[in-house]
């Protein structure tokens, strides 16, 4: 009864590069990958608390690793796609937190803007509690 | 209903997205600033010893480090999917292990300051 099929399926090739196809496509690569250099970065940190258990000696040490070049520029790297994460971050809080008061929504910029508002705060009360002006 | 483990997997991403948006830029901005050779007074051994050495602050850095390695290990597995690599279970099960792993490490390093 059933006929045998003999046709070859089509299987679509997974590839990646549609992501060249638009430039939005790009920029949500690029948002992803600030997960790499977070990633990283935090690790580094780990790194660091491993120095601070072991005494100032290890500590100056994770001081003057910091210090090299490759680091600096990790370290720039790793910034701009810190900011460009929270950017995007703050900018979808609408779309994950909408506010409705009686029967209107809270327009999206006050939701963005509240998140970029206290971020802003909170990044000079920390670099102020830490003394760095 | 079926049962999924997705909660378990973004509650934490979530989370960590959030708490990475609000905090991680201006502690690179710190850690930058060290790097560049004027490092804030609280990267000073005794200050950050001392400030590091409060439970309450342990408790905070190892939530801090275990949301933001757990946030970026789950963007890194969906990246991968995004870029063609269909093995998405050994993926997870590497990414989520490493974030596990850090997160691990600084509370065994913590709890030796």
């Amino acid at each position: 009864m059933a006929e045998e099929v003999k046709r070859k399926p089509y299987v679509r090739p997974v590839t990646s590069e549609w992501i060249f196809r638009h430039p939005r496509y790009i920029r949500y690569m690029v948002r992803e990958f600030s997960c790499l250099f977070i990633g990283a970065w935090t690790l580094l940190m780990v790194w660091g608390l491993k120095q601070l258990a072991q005494g100032p000696q290890a500590w100056a040490a994770f001081l003057e690793l910091l210090q090299h070049p490759v680091s600096i520029a990790f370290h720039l790297a790793a910034l701009a796609f810190a900011v460009y994460h929270s950017v995007t971050w703050f900018n979808l809080t609408p779309k994950a937190l909408p506010v409705q008061r009686g029967e209107a929504f809270v327009p999206d910029g006050a939701i963005s803007g509240a998140h970029f508002a206290v971020w802003a705060v909170l990044s000079l009360a920390v670099l102020f509690l830490a003394g760095a002006f | 209903m079926a049962v999924s483990n997705k909660p378990i997997v973004w509650g934490p991403f979530a989370a960590g997205g959030t708490l990475t948006a609000f905090l991680t830029p201006v502690l690179v901005l710190l850690t930058l600033l060290a790097a560049l050779g004027h490092a804030p007074d609280l990267l000073a051994y005794d200050r950050l010893h001392a400030f590091a050495g409060h439970w309450l602050v342990k408790l905070a850095l190892a939530g801090t480090v275990f949301l933001s390695l757990w946030s970026a290990a789950h963007r890194l597995r969906i990246t991968c999917y995004d870029l063609g690599i269909r093995a998405d279970t050994w993926v997870a099960a590497i990414v989520y292990a490493g974030a596990l792993a850090g997160s691990g490490a600084a509370v065994l390093y913590l709890a030796r300051i």
